[in-house]
């Protein structure tokens, strides 16, 4: 727990550090702005998430679900053998995409902070990377159909160009494609921390290492990275709990063939089995928590941002 | 630092490795907004087969691909009231978090814990809170709340990045000179920090437009756009997807332009300002 907090702190240092000691109006000042948002994240995060919590406790019938306390639900979750499938799924997926993603995106806050001169250049570069997140993901995902069909535009040029005789079938609808999809999609999320935490490295630093004779890839592995690593943990928690946590890039780029944890919940919750849903929902949660606690220990993050 | 300007050669492999990669970005997007002009006997891939609009047609025309008008237009009024709540509750918020204030963790807890929370669970907890109270889920009610929770959290660390750059020596300089606390934050912080609240009411509106997971299971009846091409994906099998998600991408392509443009033109009179004073 403690390193949540220092995370806490890292985010809130900037805006505080030149507060003074203020007397009570400006706590309280401070509490009217902060109410709304927090009351809507309670109402509409908090409270449902204790209702999920309630719920997985629950017992059910086909058309309705029936307040109770049982352990029914985590006990059946426990014992079928498909839960472990569909973790080692999630967890297969969430491992690989955090690799990819994790080397596409630090090479590319690396070219846009060490190598690219001008800071307007470097803006236009960095918009080119970040617009896409802002226009819809389930158009970027069905983008790739047309690319890695049986009759797609990869398969065409692979024929074209002598290589294969007969189109490649495991393109689309396949594990391959999923994580294509998740790589094109969730990439920005580790580009944009990191290119943070780089653009705060004292430039000077790395001269001082190439003065002292420190190669090319000394000067990253032993300056770049190691202040880069803030970044790097946010940008692992977002993509990890981005890919443990979704339904619709596996099932439409697997054309139903993979499944992950929360796309079978999603099975669930459409025959209208709430409680088996909310428990499978809750193991979930730790789980993701855990990992994201894990990350957090790695990367001392407040030592790094407030520095 | 002219002696050595000259690029290493390492600076041109990572030049083709970020070509290579904004490729791979919009690639794929270029090509199903050139396959949604395929002719009608066209398919889903190339060859075009003469160019036409009418798959575009089709998106208005064809019962069968779904409501797609009255669904664009609740997603349309839907980003817009997210997009203002986001600005009011984020800037507010992000105001407060100046001060040391009891309670200041947890409410940054919760706003990352809502963040990362996987979005399909935000929706089921919805959905069994307004079952279980006997209200119904509406795109306007339900799905807005689950919204909320997504657009807030990235208004919230936009606002922290915007106020860990702002001088407080401005409102400082206001209070001197005789002005009321309301007096200060509408003529020196709000407009001081305006291009970081458009940065927000950007990202407000296209995180509610586009946002799936936490709005599938708290809809309600009526679908959002996103929800309706999600339903397309599994029963269409035609160039129309192309073209809605042509149609989908403009909207988003001229909200981007418009926040942008309005970001840059602040910076502008902002920078002829400063010109003339000194």
């Amino acid at each position: 727990m403690a390193s949540i907090d220092q995370v806490a702190d890292g985010f809130t240092a900037p805006p505080c550090a030149n507060a003074v000691a203020e007397d009570n109006s400006g706590e309280r000042a401070s509490w009217f702005q902060v109410a709304p948002l927090v009351l809507v994240l309670l109402l509409f995060f908090g409270l449902p998430m204790l209702v999920v919590l309630a719920v997985s406790f629950f017992d059910f019938s086909r058309t309705e679900i029936v307040p109770a306390f049982i352990f029914d639900n985590y006990i059946e979750l426990f014992r079928s053998e498909v839960t472990l499938r569909l973790y080692a799924s999630s967890l297969k997926f969430a491992l690989i995409v955090w690799a990819v993603t994790l080397v596409l995106g630090f090479n590319i806050a690396y070219f846009l902070v060490f190598h690219v001169r001008g800071l307007l250049f470097q803006i236009g570069l960095f918009l080119l990377c970040t617009v896409p997140f802002l226009t819809s993901n389930i158009i970027r995902m069905i983008s790739w159909i047309p690319f890695l069909g049986r009759n797609g535009i990869f398969n065409q040029a692979l024929q074209g160009a002598g290589i294969t005789s007969r189109p490649l079938e495991f393109l689309l609808f396949s594990d391959f494609a999923v994580i294509v999809a998740y790589v094109h999609l969730f990439t920005l999320f580790m580009v944009v921390p990191i290119f943070n935490s780089m653009a705060r490295i004292d430039k000077s630093l790395l001269e001082a290492a190439r003065d002292a004779g420190a190669g090319r890839f000394r000067v990253v592995a032993e300056v770049v990275w190691p202040l880069s690593r803030t970044g790097i943990a946010l940008g692992s928690i977002f993509v990890v709990t981005l890919v443990m946590g979704d339904s619709f890039v596996v099932r439409t780029m697997s054309g139903g063939q993979s499944a992950s944890v929360v796309s079978a919940l999603q099975n669930e919750v459409a025959a209208l089995q709430y409680p088996p849903a909310a428990a499978s929902a809750v193991i979930m949660v730790i789980i993701v928590t855990l990992m994201v606690a894990g990350i957090l220990r790695v990367v001392d993050v407040r030592k790094e941002l407030a520095g | 630092m002219h002696g050595d300007d000259a690029r290493p050669w390492t600076f041109y492999a990572f030049a083709a490795f970020f070509t290579l990669f904004v490729l791979f970005l919009y690639g794929p997007m270029i090509v199903i907004y050139i396959l949604s002009f395929q002719g009608p006997h066209g398919g889903m891939t190339f060859p075009l087969n003469g160019v036409s609009l009418h798959w575009f047609e089709a998106l208005v025309s064809q019962t069968r691909v779904g409501d797609i008008a009255g669904s664009f237009i609740r997603s349309i009024s839907l980003a817009a009231i997210v997009s203002a709540l986001t600005v009011m509750l984020a800037v507010l918020a992000g105001l407060a978090f100046r001060r040391r204030f009891r309670g200041s963790a947890f409410a940054f807890y919760l706003t990352i814990a809502s963040l990362i929370m996987p979005g399909l669970f935000v929706g089921l907890g919805i959905a069994l809170t307004f079952r279980l109270l006997g209200l119904p889920t509406e795109w306007y009610t339900t799905a807005l709340g689950a919204q909320l929770t997504w657009t807030l959290p990235f208004g919230l660390l936009i606002m922290f990045a915007v106020l860990g750059r702002f001088n407080r020596a401005y409102e400082e300089a206001a209070i001197d000179l005789g002005a009321t606390n309301w007096q200060k934050v509408k003529e020196v912080t709000l407009p001081i920090l305006l291009p970081g609240i458009i940065g927000v009411a950007l990202f407000g509106f296209t995180l509610s437009y586009d946002e799936i997971a936490r709005t599938a299971l708290a809809a309600g009846a009526k679908n959002t756009l996103p929800l309706e091409i999600w339903a397309m994906t599994t029963n269409v099998t035609s160039p129309t997807l192309y073209a809605v998600g042509a149609v989908t991408t403009v909207v988003s392509f001229a909200v981007i332009v418009l926040a942008l443009g309005s970001i840059a033109i602040v910076q502008r009179r902002r920078a002829a300002a400063s010109a003339r004073t000194e």
